[in-house]
């Protein structure tokens, strides 16, 4: 059996596919976020060391996770992008960069509200803090670069070209930050060490991300979806589309 | 079960303002970003029926039987 | 080879003829340094702790004034398009104009960087290793920055998105360059930094032109 790979890479067939599947997906985020917050409010122990706060590990590590992840996926669709020249790898890799942003905000949201309880400071020079405000910037420097061009066909490659550079250049940053922060803060924090976890807790947490990772697909779809019909929305198939809508 | 009492739920035990703060923001943030969304997504649709009702002939030919 | 050679004595011509706008990004890293010593407290431990990381972040700014105009002229006047079609690889024609623009703009930023590092008070050894990052470190930073003029050429708003651009990927260039001199100040040692910057300096001066390349196509159509 021959399988196309390409078969959803035409835009009615993707815009009818993202239609169906991104309700189902909200549903199933909200469905796993519940679980997963009655996981970790009800069902988790207290920690010994940390109390009740270490609960903002439920939000904090699912939204960093995704943050990360969603990053490595629009460098994916990038390459896709530049290699394959598809219109719907474009479409998902200017998608999903808002709620990339969103999520490495809240990650630090959350982590300086985590941090603050913890080790008495809002913000700490940790490799890991460090990064992330980086990726931040990345991201809005994604967003800013997007709105800079007017064309679409370069705005596109150009975002996809600078995706791709940003990429390689993460883990040497990384690198280079973990460096720096080990000779300038020896051993005051230690934030690698985590608590140690109950099969509970981490059973949450795990639902939790689960429930982020649904929600990044849901929104990333219907985002899509919309980026498809300002761009060709004088075409005959979205005519058709929307008229099949609002019947 | 962990808590004797809402009150007690929502002190968190002395970490309330801080456990609070992190799921409250995600929560509005993720519904903000949804609501902002959907209020796209209508107003792109509402957009291009009006365009297709105010030139409705097609750019190009097709069947124009009943299905 | 030839072409590149030609090109290349075509880009230092344009430098010798306005030797002002090459050098101003040097004017701009000393008013900034001088601007950094005025504004802390004189006192020599303090300034001795900040020299460094002061020294690099003006040199880091300054850099990004030279990448600012990299293709900006050779754009508007059309040369672009000519240097587009030439035999010459792209690529090459990239590293050949960022080369020449190294050595007119920050190649005299590296060498008056010691006396600044006076203000400073650096250390006889910290004086000596300054220039060397500097010249691996701003080497880089102007062919990493070259990708970023090539995604901007044109554009309004264009230095703006320009220093957000870069910015992110600038930093592991300054921590190593920084983490050098400081090493070299307080006598914990420098090797590994300085290697690691080498590194960093010929990965970008390899890879980094063809990045930009596809971006002056891009921005070219």
């Amino acid at each position: 059996m021959k399988i196309n790979w390409f078969y959803f890479s035409s835009p009615p067939r993707f815009y009818a596919l993202a239609g169906r599947l991104s309700p189902l997906f909200f549903a199933l985020a909200l469905l796993l976020a519940t679980l997963g917050l009655y996981l970790g409010f009800f069902v988790a122990p207290t920690d010994f060391q940390q109390g009740e706060g270490y609960r903002i590990i439920f939000v904090h590590v699912p939204v960093s996770w995704m943050s990360m992840f969603i990053y490595l996926v629009i460098a994916f669709w990038s390459a896709m992008a530049l290699v394959m020249k598809t219109r719907i790898s474009m479409v998902m890799a200017q998608a999903l960069v808002p709620t990339g942003a969103l999520f490495t905000f809240l990650s630090l949201w959350t982590g300086a509200l985590w941090g603050k309880p913890m080790w008495g400071a809002w913000w700490v020079w940790d490799a890991r803090l460090t990064s992330e405000l980086i990726l931040l910037f990345l991201y809005l420097a994604l967003m800013a670069l997007r709105a800079a061009i007017d064309d679409e066909r370069r705005a596109d490659r150009a975002c996809a070209l600078f995706a791709l550079v940003g990429v390689v250049n993460v883990p040497v940053i990384y690198f280079s930050v973990k460096w720096w922060n080990t000779l300038h803060q020896g051993a005051s924090v230690s934030l690698t060490r985590a608590p140690s976890m109950a099969s509970t807790m981490l059973a949450g947490m795990l639902v939790m991300a689960l429930a982020a990772w649904a929600y990044t697909i849901a929104t990333s779809l219907k985002r899509a979806r919309t980026l498809l019909l300002e761009r060709e929305g004088d075409s005959e198939w979205a005519r058709r589309q929307l008229a099949g809508d609002a019947r | 079960m962990n808590w004797g009492s809402i009150s007690d739920f929502l002190h968190m035990g002395g970490y309330g303002l801080y456990v609070w703060g992190s799921f409250g923001v995600t929560l509005l943030l993720l519904a903000l970003e949804t609501a902002l969304l959907s209020r796209r997504a209508g107003r792109v649709a509402d957009e291009i029926r009006q365009r297709t009702q105010n030139a409705p002939a097609p750019l190009k030919p097709r069947h124009t039987g009943q299905h | 080879m030839d072409l590149a050679l030609v090109l290349f004595k075509r880009e230092c011509a344009l430098v010798l003829r306005k030797p002002g706008d090459a050098l101003s990004a040097v004017f701009f890293f000393v008013l900034c340094t001088t601007l950094f010593a005025l504004s802390i407290n004189p006192e020599p431990q303090l300034l001795r702790a900040l020299g460094p990381g002061a020294l690099w972040v003006c040199a880091l700014l300054a850099s990004l004034m030279v990448v600012g105009e990299l293709f900006e002229s050779d754009w508007r006047d059309g040369t672009l398009e000519q240097l587009l079609l030439s035999p010459l690889p792209l690529p090459a024609t990239v590293a050949t104009k960022a080369l020449a623009r190294w050595l007119g703009s920050a190649l005299p930023l590296v060498l008056v960087s010691p006396l600044l590092g006076l203000q400073f008070e650096l250390s006889g050894s910290a004086l000596l290793l300054l220039p060397f990052t500097l010249a691996l470190g701003t080497l880089a930073l102007v062919f990493v920055g070259s990708i970023g003029a090539a995604l901007t050429l044109g554009l309004r708003s264009g230095s703006m998105l320009l220093s957000l651009l870069l910015l992110p990927l600038y930093i592991p260039v300054l921590i190593f360059g920084a983490l050098a001199v400081a090493g070299a100040q307080n006598g914990s040692g420098f090797e590994a930094e300085l290697s690691i910057l080498a590194a960093l300096c010929l990965l970008s001066v390899f890879f980094a032109p063809f990045a930009s390349a596809a971006c002056l196509e891009l921005a070219c159509e």
